[in-house]
């Protein structure tokens, strides 16, 4: 390409005019690659100042912090075991509603959807995920949490809550407020999300195939089952963590209705709180070395969990992609 | 069908089999429907609320007055102020150095190592959990300074900026076609010239689709501002102090007992999200212009 190897002999023959514009070439490749390396820098500067502020907290509770339940500013005793209890169950349901919701819209969108609305229907979903997270918040604090507590929740109470074993999730008083709130709202915040990877994957498999099994005589379903996604699960699986991710690391809607309770309650119906909640909610009332540096080993483990899910996302997505390009 | 109209009556074991099929496919692909009614239907629903419940609080005190003491009227223009300078500052921190180090992706470092591992880490932080980033700014900036202030808010923005337009810029560089380039420097172009005069030229309505998506995630981000800008009851354009801002004023009005609070929150929600519809719709736009002008 341009940049070619140029010989010593080559430069002392070179024009004033061309050695400017050398060295401009120097110094455009040298910015451009100073702000890659800033871009490394940035994950490398999270991690370690993510560390650095939790150390305190991590050496005052070494590895019980993240086995003991106790969350007790007075006493400056803390444990982080209710908020990533409750992070990774607001997270479950999430996916356990938004994942065959999301499938449910990339099949139709992609299979059966005329043509004159797919554009508008895709738009209209990814819209929904350009809405910022605040305000799934104020939405799910003064029309969904009451709209769950009036209806939904005493269903639950008078149904699933009477059958033994599984019916200790949903017992107790309808809040409104609560676990399966927070991850009911989570599930219709990864829905655009995970619906537009999916949509994407599915467009990845040759049509050929498509057509070739239409062609045999299977159903739409036949289809889909059969042919689409076994070819394109590598990719469904990284959306589908991608999503996880979020799920995991989301904020505002969470802080909005979980309640912000630091014990863990045997019913979905109870307040609790996440990792996120926690932080957005007590940093900066906290007093004292300790409570800080405990709320930031908070998002230290949170950064871990997150960091695992997608660096596993990323791979299958990268594998997926590598498959369609050959 | 025909073919099963005319087969012998002992074929009725298939005839059962693909009554099943049918019903099988009626049966799923009803559920993809209701699945897409269903997601449509939250979109419809929150819009609906935020509509209802923000009309009512706009009117003209919105843009002009104060944030107000609980009881008594007032707007938010303190707070749409300090949200509209950080965002802009965040953008003029996070933008160059995005553009930069997508070029040195697309550009130099193509098919090398760094340029992957980049990529890889550029994803991570792209959907990194924005709360993270306020834990990093809150230790790196606001620690050190000793306060709360706008600039940290603005640095955590700009944070969130930069793999927003790292992505879009690799990506609209990569489908700049190699024939330019070479032209470009067959005329004996430098490759810095080639890449500032022509490559950027070409992928230009990509790029700011890019920078305008950065613009939409960063003005309704809330997470990040809690414990670095804070908030401000006053008008402040003290950079070195805490200032107001849209989301965090929503987040603590919203949670407020009072009703006056609650309704302003109504409001400025009602503003973030026409605001960022409009700039999703807009890159929207924009980047279609750019592709048919390629094709």
């Amino acid at each position: 390409m341009v940049d070619m190897a140029v010989k010593a002999s080559d430069i002392s023959a070179e024009s004033p005019r061309a050695r400017t514009q050398r060295r401009n070439d120097l110094l455009f490749r040298g910015a451009t690659l100073f702000f890659a390396l800033l871009v490394l820098t940035l994950l490398g500067g999270v991690i370690i100042s993510l560390i650095h502020g939790a150390l305190p907290a991590l050496k005052a509770f070494g590895f019980g912090f993240v086995t003991t339940e106790i969350w007790n500013p007075v006493t400056e005793k803390f444990g982080a075991l209710a908020p990533i209890y409750g992070t990774l169950v607001t997270s479950a349901i999430a996916m356990l509603v938004g994942v065959p919701v999301s499938f449910g819209i990339a099949i139709f969108l992609t299979e059966l959807c005329p043509a004159w609305a797919k554009r508008p229907i895709g738009i209209a979903v990814e819209l929904l995920a350009g809405i910022p997270s605040i305000i799934y918040g104020i939405w799910g604090l003064f029309v969904f949490a009451p709209f769950l507590q009036r209806t939904v929740q005493p269903f639950l109470i008078n149904t699933l809550g009477t059958i033994p074993g599984i019916g200790a999730w949903f017992k107790g008083p309808p809040y409104g407020i609560g676990v399966l709130t927070a991850g009911l709202i989570l599930a219709i915040m990864i829905l655009p999300f995970i619906t537009s990877i999916t949509r994407d994957v599915f467009e990845t498999m040759p049509a050929m195939l498509r057509e070739s099994a239409y062609g045999l005589g299977a159903t739409t379903w036949e289809v889909v089952r059969d042919i689409t996604i076994p070819y394109t699960r590598v990719g469904l699986v990284g959306g589908v963590m991608l999503g996880l991710g979020r799920a995991l690391g989301e904020t505002m809607a969470v802080t909005f209705v979980i309640g912000n309770s630091h014990r863990i309650a045997s019913s979905l119906l109870a307040p609790g709180t996440t990792i996120s909640a926690a932080i957005a909610n007590e940093f900066t009332e906290a007093v004292g070395d300790t409570y800080t540096s405990s709320l930031i080993a908070l998002g230290l483990v949170l950064f871990v969990i997150t960091f695992i899910v997608l660096s596993l996302a990323k791979l299958m997505l990268v594998r997926m992609n590598r498959k369609a390009g050959t | 069908m025909a073919i099963t109209d005319t087969s012998p009556p002992g074929t009725n074991f298939a005839m059962g089999r693909y009554k099943r099929r049918k019903i099988g496919n009626t049966i799923t692909m009803g559920l993809a429907v209701g699945a897409a009614v269903f997601g449509l239907l939250w979109l419809v629903w929150i819009l609906a609320v935020l509509l209802i419940n923000g009309i009512s609080a706009i009117n003209l005190g919105l843009f002009t007055q104060m944030t107000p003491p609980p009881g008594s009227t007032g707007g938010l223009l303190n707070a749409i102020f300090g949200s509209i300078v950080m965002t802009v500052l965040g953008m003029v921190i996070g933008t160059p150095i995005g553009i930069m180090a997508g070029t040195y992706m697309a550009e130099y470092g193509k098919g090398t190592k760094l340029a992957e591992v980049t990529r890889f880490i550029n994803d991570i932080l792209l959907s990194a959990p924005s709360i993270i980033v306020g834990l990093f700014i809150y230790t790196i900036v606001v620690v050190p300074m000793g306060h709360f202030s706008a600039w940290a808010g603005s640095i955590s923005l700009a944070v969130l900026v930069i793999p927003v337009v790292v992505r879009t810029t690799e990506d609209m560089l990569n489908l700049v076609p190699g024939s330019l380039r070479e032209a470009a420097a067959a005329l004996g172009a430098p490759r810095w010239k080639v890449i500032v005069q022509v490559t950027y030229r070409a992928a230009r309505s990509g790029i700011m689709t890019g920078v305008l998506l950065a613009v939409a995630r960063i003005s309704g981000e809330t997470a990040p501002l809690l414990f670095t800008a804070l908030n401000n009851q006053f008008w402040s354009v003290n950079m070195n102090a805490p200032m107001a801002n849209l989301p965090v004023t929503i987040f603590q009005f919203a949670l407020s007992p009072y009703e006056d609070w609650q309704r302003l929150a109504w409001g400025g929600s009602l503003l973030i999200t026409v605001a960022i519809l409009a700039l999703n719709i807009g890159a929207r736009m924009l980047a279609s212009i750019g592709t048919k002008k390629g094709q």
